[in-house]
């Protein structure tokens, strides 16, 4: 127990002097609060009326910069990545990883501690942009969060760290597979390109392959194929955390497959509440914690049973 | 004499490929014992193995009462392992790394500072304590290395290639300081070396791995002996001032044999025990000695002829 509180402090200390995470959170910061302050003059913040305005707030892209979520979704993984990409095999490059091991420490606290620092330090970095951005909203908007908007931004909260949670585990993980840290940065950051950015392209056509849209298709057709693109992009936890986002920073959202216009009829736009809209998520919820956990799981079992020579 | 580390059979397999093959080690309590052998022996696994840093395929280990294998933490409490090549975090002072390196032994915070001046007092590191690690030298390092390890008041200590890439002065205060430090605090020593000049200067016994097994062990001299057999003395002895080079005049002498004329002098082997009387007897015919070759074996010697032979 000793071995993992001093190996987390340790490891927290490192990270809040290092200069890459300095750069990594100044850009997510100013990317936020510009995302924020951009919001601010758009005009689809208003549409969801003032009961949600903190919420849309998070949601609404203004003009020319995308929306806080986008920015969440897209940049995110980067802490992740940095604070894990080397997490062992640094230690092992600069000749520590030996000295650690031969302390009287249960093996497991090793990377129990750094996993524990890098979310810890990850959970202080997000909390802190959103009370800047809740700053922004409170002084340019004169708006307060209300309850619920707390609630909802929490669960938001908990679903972007978990969603870190998976970048940190597989960073980790390439750490313990690779021995040089060039290559398991290279690998983390490949990773996140593709199920970041390319994962849509992919699933586009992968889906236009096994249900190809003509101008003769049917509406079947149509809703096919989005349903196989969206399938396949679940794969990728960037897209989980979109949708779970879009589900709880908007009321309003209360399915996320695409739906005909005839199935709209006679439903009545009012609000969710947080646990309906809960509901909606709840299975991406449920597998973005698996993706993390199989992960992290993987990583733990890789590094357990690496043998550690000088 | 009580044992801190004995092994039976001791085995690791990796594959089809035994890195060490039934070694039967002990170490006696106190004792500065060097576990000897070229590059690829076996040594390093050996002392993971005591460590239960890796698992042996088969045999048994026992490290001063604990079995590694199923208390590798109690064996770790007591037993200070400094691995070869061994780093310690270049941007922290030396005072810091120790404090961390305390932490992790579970040496409470209180008594830590006290602790690290007393053993940065012991390396002779004590005005350096302010520093940082990187601007050490590597026989600076091997010290501080030396400091983290006396930082847990170990039993034993497990030093692997203690003396590897260090200039010939930091060689000296290293072998000089392992000495001090057996005899002072009475620890158990096991130096783990290809270096042997210098091990045999320090050690008590020595083991001498080759090709993953143990070949030989004891001290130096009963080493030799199992390695080169029984070694004669060398005697050089030149006649007086003006007398010619006569051989006949030796007749009646005992002990000496395979006289041979080199030079103005002659060379021959001597029996030991009859020293006293060949060098009286030589005066007596009027020779002078001048060079008495004792027995000693060194291990170069050994090394050499061993390897060659097998």
């Amino acid at each position: 127990m000793t071995g993992i509180k001093t190996i987390f402090w340790k490891e927290m200390a490192d990270h809040f002097g290092s200069k890459r995470f300095l750069v990594i959170a100044s850009i997510i910061v100013l990317a936020s609060l510009s995302s924020a302050y951009g919001a601010i003059g758009s005009q689809e913040l208003h549409s969801f009326g003032r009961e949600y305005l903190f919420l849309s707030l998070l949601s609404t892209s203004g003009g020319t910069l995308p929306s806080f979520l986008f920015f969440v979704s897209f940049l995110t993984p980067l802490i992740g990545i940095i604070m894990g990409f080397d997490a062992i095999n640094g230690e092992k490059q600069r000749g520590t990883l030996s000295l650690l091991v031969s302390q009287p420490i249960y093996r497991d606290s090793i990377i129990n501690g750094k996993f524990l620092a890098a979310l810890a330090v990850s959970a202080l970095m997000i909390a802190g942009i959103l009370a800047l951005i809740a700053g922004v909203s409170i002084s340019k908007l004169g708006i307060v969060p209300n309850t619920e908007e707390i609630v909802r931004t929490l669960v938001f909260y908990f679903a972007t760290l978990l969603y870190i949670s998976f970048w940190l585990s597989m960073a980790i993980l390439f750490s313990v597979l690779f021995d040089k840290t060039s290559t398991s940065a290279l690998a983390s950051v490949a990773l996140w390109i593709f199920l970041v950015f390319f994962v849509y392209m992919v699933a586009g056509i992968i889906a236009d392959h096994m249900a190809p849209v003509t101008q003769n298709s049917t509406m079947e057709g149509i809703m096919k194929n989005e349903r196989i693109k969206i399938m396949l992009m679940r794969a990728s936890p960037a897209y989980l955390l979109q949708e779970i986002s879009m589900a709880i920073l908007n009321p309003a959202v209360r399915i996320l497959t695409p739906l005909t216009a005839e199935k709209l009829q006679g439903l009545i736009p009012t609000p969710l509440s947080v646990s309906q809209s809960l509901m909606v998520v709840w299975p991406q919820l449920v597998i973005l914690c698996a993706l993390s956990i199989v992960c992290f799981g993987i990583s733990y079992v890789a590094f357990m049973r690496k043998e550690i020579r000088s | 004499m009580e044992l801190a580390v004995q092994t039976i059979e001791l085995t690791k397999k990796y594959g089809s490929f035994t890195a060490v093959d039934k070694v039967s080690l002990s170490i006696r309590k106190g004792e500065v014992f060097g576990l000897l052998g070229p590059n690829g022996a076996g040594k390093t696994t050996t002392i993971l193995m005591l460590l239960g840093l890796t698992e042996p395929t088969s045999g048994e280990v026992s490290v001063l009462g604990y079995n590694p294998v199923k208390e590798p933490i109690s064996v770790k409490r007591v037993v200070g392992y400094l691995p070869e090549n061994v780093d310690f975090y270049e941007d922290l002072t030396a005072g810091e790394n120790l404090f961390y390196m305390a932490g992790l032994n579970g040496i409470p915070v209180e008594g830590r500072d006290k602790k690290i001046s007393q053993v940065l007092e012991m390396v002779g590191l004590l005005n350096s304590q302010n520093a940082l690690v990187g601007t050490f030298s590597k026989g600076m390092r091997q010290r501080l290395g030396i400091a983290a390890v006396l930082l847990k008041d170990p039993k034993l200590v497990i030093l692997d290639e203690p003396t590897n890439g260090i200039d010939p002065e930091g060689i000296e205060k290293i072998l000089s300081l392992i000495r001090s430090l057996a005899k002072d605090l009475n620890v158990t020593f096991l130096l783990c070396s290809h270096m042997l000049y210098q091990v045999q200067r320090v050690c008590d016994r020595v083991g001498i791995m080759y090709r993953s097994s143990l070949v030989a062990s004891g001290t130096v001299e009963e080493v030799g002996k199992t390695i080169l057999g029984e070694k004669k003395g060398i005697i050089k002895f030149r006649p007086e001032k003006g007398v010619g080079l006569r051989q006949e005049a030796l007749n009646g002498l005992d002990g000496l044999s395979e006289v041979r004329p080199l030079g103005g002098h002659f060379v021959a082997h001597f029996e030991e025990d009859k020293l006293a009387l060949i060098m009286r007897g030589l005066l007596d015919r009027g020779f002078v000695p001048f060079e008495v070759g004792g027995k000693d074996y060194s291990l170069e010697e050994i090394y050499l002829r061993y390897f060659q032979g097998v």
